[in-house]
C-alpha cells in the first residue's frame, strides 16, 4: 500500500453548510449570552425562533449546561431542544439495523480524514486514527467482534445527514454536534464528548481567552462556523470580519497564524487541540465559552442501533482512569486539552 | 538642377516674414528694411527664383526644365517612400518574428510553468511523506525555467508598462508561493495536517494571484504580437499613391514630348517609367507576399498556440484540483455542499475540452491536428479513471482511489500525461509552423528599401537626362 498524506483539517465547524442560513444571526445572538440568560430567554424566545427553518440550535446545548439541569427536566419531550444530546438507554438486543451490519460482516461508518487526532490519516502508516476512530473500531468490536470490520468512509461535513439519510454509512463518528435541527433528520448515540469554543493563540500572546485582551487583534473563523458567529456577537473588539480572516476550513487558520496574519483563533477546543498538536508554540488560552455534545449519529428509526452505541459508550466510560475513554483521551487529546475526566453525564429520553 | 523648388521649403518658412520688400530689385537694398532675424539674401533669392521660374514657365525650355524637376523630385519622394515604409514593415515583421512572437511564446511558458509546479507539488504531496523524485525535479525545474524566463521578460519590457508591473508582481509572489510550498513538505514530513492545508494556501496563491498576473503578460505580450502583426501588413499607401502618380507623371510628359515632337521614345523617360515601375510592382507583390505569410503564421500558428496554451493550463489545472480532492478530501466546500476541488476539476476538465476541440478545428494539416486528437482522446480516458477513482473513494477504499490517481499505469495520472505530451507536440508543431509562416514573409521584404532607394535614384536620373536630351535642342 502507499504511504499517504492527505492533509489539512476537517470543516469540522462549518457544519451544516447548506442548513443553517437564515437562523444563524438568532444563533449567534443566543451563544453569546451568559447560561442563566440563555435558560431564561429559553422559555421566552425559543418557542419563537424552534420552528424557523434550518434552525442549528446550538444554544440549546447551553440551556441544557450543568446548572441548567431543572430546566432540561422541565421542559420533557414536548419541548425537544431542550435536550437534544438525550439518548435512548442502551440494550445490546439485535434490532434489524444490527443485524443487517451482522449480514454484511462489516461496519460502515463516516468519519473524517482531516481532523488531527480526532479522524485524521497517518501518511506513515496510510491508516486513519484518532479520538474518533477509536470509538469507531469499540462499536465494530461490539457487534462484529473484530474492531477492524469497518469500512471507512471519508465524507465532508456537509454530507454528513445525507450520507446518514441515503444509508451510505451506518454511523457517523465525525466531532458532530448534537442540536436541535439534526435530532429531526438523524439518531444520536450518547454525548461522547463535552466540547465548547475557544480562544487559541501563541503562547507568548497578550490574548488571554474570549474577553477583552482581544481588542483591536485580528481574528480567525472559519466560514459559517460558531466561532465565527459568536464573534458577530460579541468580539470584544476584535478583527474578525474582512474576507481574509474568514476561512473555508478552520486549519486554515493555523496557517495564517503561523504566516502571521492574524493573532488568534476562535475554533471549538476538540478542533483547537488538534491544532495547538501540531504547532508548539500556540496554545488554548482561557476557557471554553460555550458547551457542544458530540454523538455518534446514526440512520433516524435506527433505534436498535443507537441503543447498541449507548451500550458501548456506558462501557467505554467504565473503569476510571483506567477507561477505555480516558486511554484514548490521553492518547490523543491529553497534551493539548488537559484535566477532563470522562464523558460527560448520559441523559436519558426513555 | 531646379534649385527654386530646394530652396522653396526654407523660402516659404521665411516669406510670412512681415517684409514688404517683395517688390523689391534684385538689389539688396533691402537690408535696410529688414532689421528682424532672417538674412535678406534668401528672401532674395527666393523672389528672385520666383521671378526667374515665372518667367520661365513662359517658355519651352523653362517649362522643360520645370517638369523634368517636378518629375525628378516625384521619383525621388516615391522611392524615399517606400524605403521608409517598408522598412517600417520589415521592422514590424522583424520584430513579430524575433521579438514580440517570442516575448509571447515565453510568457506562456511562464504561466506553463507555473501551472505545472502547482500540479507537481500536489502530485509530489499524495504520493506520501517521501516525494518521489521525478515529481520534486520537475517542480524544481519549472520553478527554473519561470524564474529564467521571467528575468528574460523583464529585460525586454520597460517596468513600467502592463507587462512590467505583471513582471514586478510575478517576481514578488514567487518566491512567497515556493516558502508556502517548503512549509507544507515540511508539516508533510511530520505527519501534520496542516501540511495540507499549507498546499491549499498554496494552491490559492497560485490560482489567484500568480496565475491571473502570469495570464495578463501573456495577454499583453500577445496583445504587443497582434499589434506588431497589424503594422507589418498594412499596405503602404502613400508610396503605392506616389508610385502611380511618378508614373502618371512620368507617362504625361512622354505624351507631351510626343505630341511635340511626334518622336515616341524619349529613353531617358522611358528608363525612369520602367524603373519605376520595377519599384512598384516589387513593392506590391513584395507586400502582399510578406502580409499573406504573416497572416498565414498568425492564422496557423499563433491562433492555434494561443488555444493549445489555453488548453495546456486548463489540463495542468485540472490535474492540481484533481490531486487536491485527495489531498483534503471534504476540507473544503463549495456553496452547494460539493467538494471544492472536484467541481473546479470538472469546470477545468469542460474548459479542456472545449479548447481542445477549437484547437483541432484551427488545426489545418495532419501534423497539427493529430496530436490534438491524441490529447482528446487522453482526455476521455483521463475522466475514466477519475470516474473510477471517485467511485472508489466514495466508496470508502481510499487506496484504491490514490492508485487510480497517480499510480505509473492504468491510471488518470498516465492519462494526464499523455495529454500533456500530446499537448506539447502539438505545440511545438504550430510554433514551428508559424517560423515558417512569418519567416517566409518577412524575407519577401528583404532587399526591398535598398532596392527601391537605388531604383528611385536611377529612375530620377534618367527622367533628368531624358529631359535634358530634349533641352539641348534648344541650344
Amino acid at each position: 500500500m502507499r504511504k499517504t498524506w492527505t492533509g489539512t483539517s476537517g470543516t469540522g465547524r462549518t457544519r451544516g453548510a447548506p442548513a443553517t442560513g437564515s437562523a444563524r444571526t438568532l444563533r449567534g445572538g443566543w451563544r453569546s449570552g451568559v447560561v442563566a440568560l440563555a435558560a431564561a430567554c429559553a422559555l421566552t424566545a425559543g418557542v419563537a425562533v424552534l420552528p424557523l427553518p434550518d434552525t442549528d440550535g446550538y444554544r440549546a446545548d447551553t440551556v441544557s449546561a450543568p446548572g441548567s439541569g431543572t430546566l432540561a427536566g422541565l421542559s420533557g419531550k414536548a419541548e425537544e431542544c431542550e435536550n437534544p444530546e438525550a439518548s435512548l438507554r442502551p440494550s445490546g438486543a439485535d434490532g434489524p439495523s444490527v443485524a443487517e451490519i451482522k449480514k454484511r460482516g462489516k461496519l460502515v461508518a463516516g468519519v473524517d480524514q482531516n481532523s488531527f487526532r480526532w479522524g485524521y490519516r497517518n501518511p506513515a502508516t496510510g491508516t486513519l486514527e484518532g479520538f474518533d476512530i477509536d470509538l469507531v473500531k469499540a462499536i465494530a468490536k461490539e457487534i462484529l467482534g473484530d474492531e477492524n470490520k469497518v469500512v471507512y468512509r471519508a465524507i465532508p461535513t456537509s454530507q454528513r445527514i445525507p450520507a446518514l439519510k441515503s444509508g451510505l454509512v451506518d454511523i457517523v463518528a465525525r466531532t458532530m454536534t448534537v442540536n436541535c435541527s439534526r435530532i429531526k433528520d438523524v439518531a444520536f448515540s450518547h454525548a461522547y464528548f463535552q466540547a465548547g469554543q475557544q480562544v487559541l493563540a501563541p503562547v507568548d500572546s497578550p490574548i488571554k481567552g474570549y474577553d477583552d485582551t482581544l481588542r483591536g487583534r485580528r481574528v480567525c473563523t472559519a466560514k459559517g462556523s460558531t466561532a465565527n458567529e459568536a464573534l458577530k456577537e460579541e468580539s470584544f473588539g476584535a478583527v474578525f470580519d474582512k474576507p481574509e480572516f474568514t476561512v473555508a476550513n478552520q486549519l486554515d487558520c493555523l496557517v495564517r497564524l503561523q504566516l502571521g496574519q492574524v493573532d488568534a483563533i476562535v475554533t471549538d477546543n476538540a478542533l483547537a487541540a488538534g491544532q495547538a498538536a501540531q504547532d508548539p508554540a500556540i496554545q488554548v488560552k482561557g476557557k471554553p465559552f460555550t458547551t457542544e455534545y458530540y454523538g455518534v449519529a446514526t440512520k433516524l428509526g435506527n433505534d436498535d442501533l443507537v441503543r447498541r452505541i449507548n451500550k458501548v459508550l456506558a462501557a467505554y466510560s467504565q473503569g476510571g482512569p483506567r477507561s477505555p475513554w480516558m486511554t484514548s483521551y490521553s492518547r490523543w487529546l491529553e497534551e493539548d486539552l488537559p484535566d477532563l475526566t470522562g464523558p460527560p453525564a448520559p441523559k436519558f429520553r426513555d | 538642377m531646379a534649385h527654386p523648388p530646394t530652396s522653396g521649403p526654407g523660402g516659404t518658412a521665411v516669406a510670412p516674414a512681415p517684409t514688404p520688400a517683395v517688390p523689391a530689385p534684385t538689389g539688396s537694398g533691402a537690408v535696410a528694411s529688414g532689421p528682424q532675424q532672417p538674412p535678406p539674401a534668401r528672401t532674395t533669392a527666393w523672389a528672385e527664383g520666383r521671378d526667374r521660374l515665372r518667367a520661365g514657365a513662359t517658355t519651352e525650355p523653362g517649362r522643360l526644365r520645370i517638369i523634368g524637376a517636378a518629375l525628378a523630385l516625384l521619383v525621388l519622394a516615391f522611392g524615399a517612400v517606400t524605403a521608409w515604409q517598408v522598412s517600417d514593415r520589415a521592422a514590424a515583421a522583424d520584430d513579430v518574428v524575433t521579438r514580440s512572437q517570442p516575448l509571447s511564446a515565453d510568457a506562456a511558458n511562464i504561466y506553463r510553468s507555473l501551472a505545472d509546479a502547482d500540479t507537481s507539488a500536489a502530485s509530489g504531496f499524495l504520493a506520501g511523506a517521501q516525494e518521489p523524485r521525478a515529481v520534486t525535479e520537475r517542480y524544481e525545474k519549472d520553478i527554473a525555467e519561470a524564474s529564467r524566463l521571467l528575468v528574460k521578460a523583464a529585460a525586454n519590457t520597460s517596468s513600467v508598462s502592463a507587462s512590467g508591473q505583471e513582471i514586478a508582481k510575478l517576481n514578488q509572489q514567487l518566491p512567497r508561493y515556493t516558502g508556502l510550498i517548503e512549509r507544507a513538505r515540511a508539516n508533510n514530513r511530520q505527519g501534520l495536517p496542516l501540511g495540507g492545508a499549507y498546499l491549499r494556501y498554496a494552491n490559492e496563491q497560485m490560482t489567484t494571484h500568480l496565475l491571473p498576473a502570469a495570464k495578463k503578460l501573456y495577454d499583453e505580450e500577445t496583445a504587443r504580437l497582434y499589434r506588431d502583426y497589424d503594422e507589418a501588413s498594412s499596405w503602404p499607401y502613400v508610396a503605392l499613391g506616389l508610385g502611380v502618380l511618378a508614373l502618371g507623371g512620368l507617362g504625361w510628359a512622354q505624351h507631351r514630348n510626343y505630341r511635340r515632337t511626334n518622336r515616341v521614345f524619349n529613353q531617358g523617360m522611358l528608363a525612369a517609367s520602367v524603373a519605376s515601375l520595377a519599384v512598384l510592382l516589387w513593392l506590391t507583390v513584395g507586400h502582399a507576399v510578406a502580409a499573406s505569410g504573416l497572416d498565414d503564421s498568425r492564422a496557423h500558428g499563433q491562433e492555434s498556440l494561443k488555444v493549445l496554451n489555453d488548453a495546456r493550463i486548463s489540463s495542468l489545472q485540472a490535474r492540481a484540483n484533481e490531486n487536491l480532492t485527495l489531498v483534503s478530501r471534504g476540507a473544503v466546500t463549495t456553496a452547494d455542499g460539493k467538494d471544492k476541488y472536484e467541481s473546479d476539476y470538472r469546470s477545468g476538465m469542460a474548459a479542456l475540452e472545449r479548447q481542445l476541440s477549437d484547437a483541432r478545428r484551427l488545426a489545418d494539416d495532419v501534423g497539427g491536428s493529430t496530436p490534438v486528437s491524441r490529447a482528446l482522446e487522453g482526455v476521455k480516458t483521463w475522466k475514466g479513471w477519475h470516474a473510477k477513482a471517485r467511485t472508489a473513494d466514495d466508496g470508502g477504499d481510499y487506496d484504491e482511489a490514490l492508485t487510480r490517481i497517480t499510480s505509473a499505469k492504468d491510471s488518470s495520472g498516465e492519462a494526464f500525461g499523455h495529454v500533456d505530451d500530446a499537448l506539447e507536440r502539438a505545440v511545438s508543431w504550430e510554433q514551428r509552423e508559424f517560423t515558417e509562416a512569418a519567416e517566409g514573409g518577412r524575407s519577401a521584404l528583404s532587399g526591398l528599401a535598398v532596392g527601391a532607394g537605388v531604383l528611385a535614384v536611377l529612375a530620377a536620373g534618367a527622367a533628368v537626362v531624358g529631359i535634358g536630351r530634349r533641352l539641348s535642342e534648344y541650344r
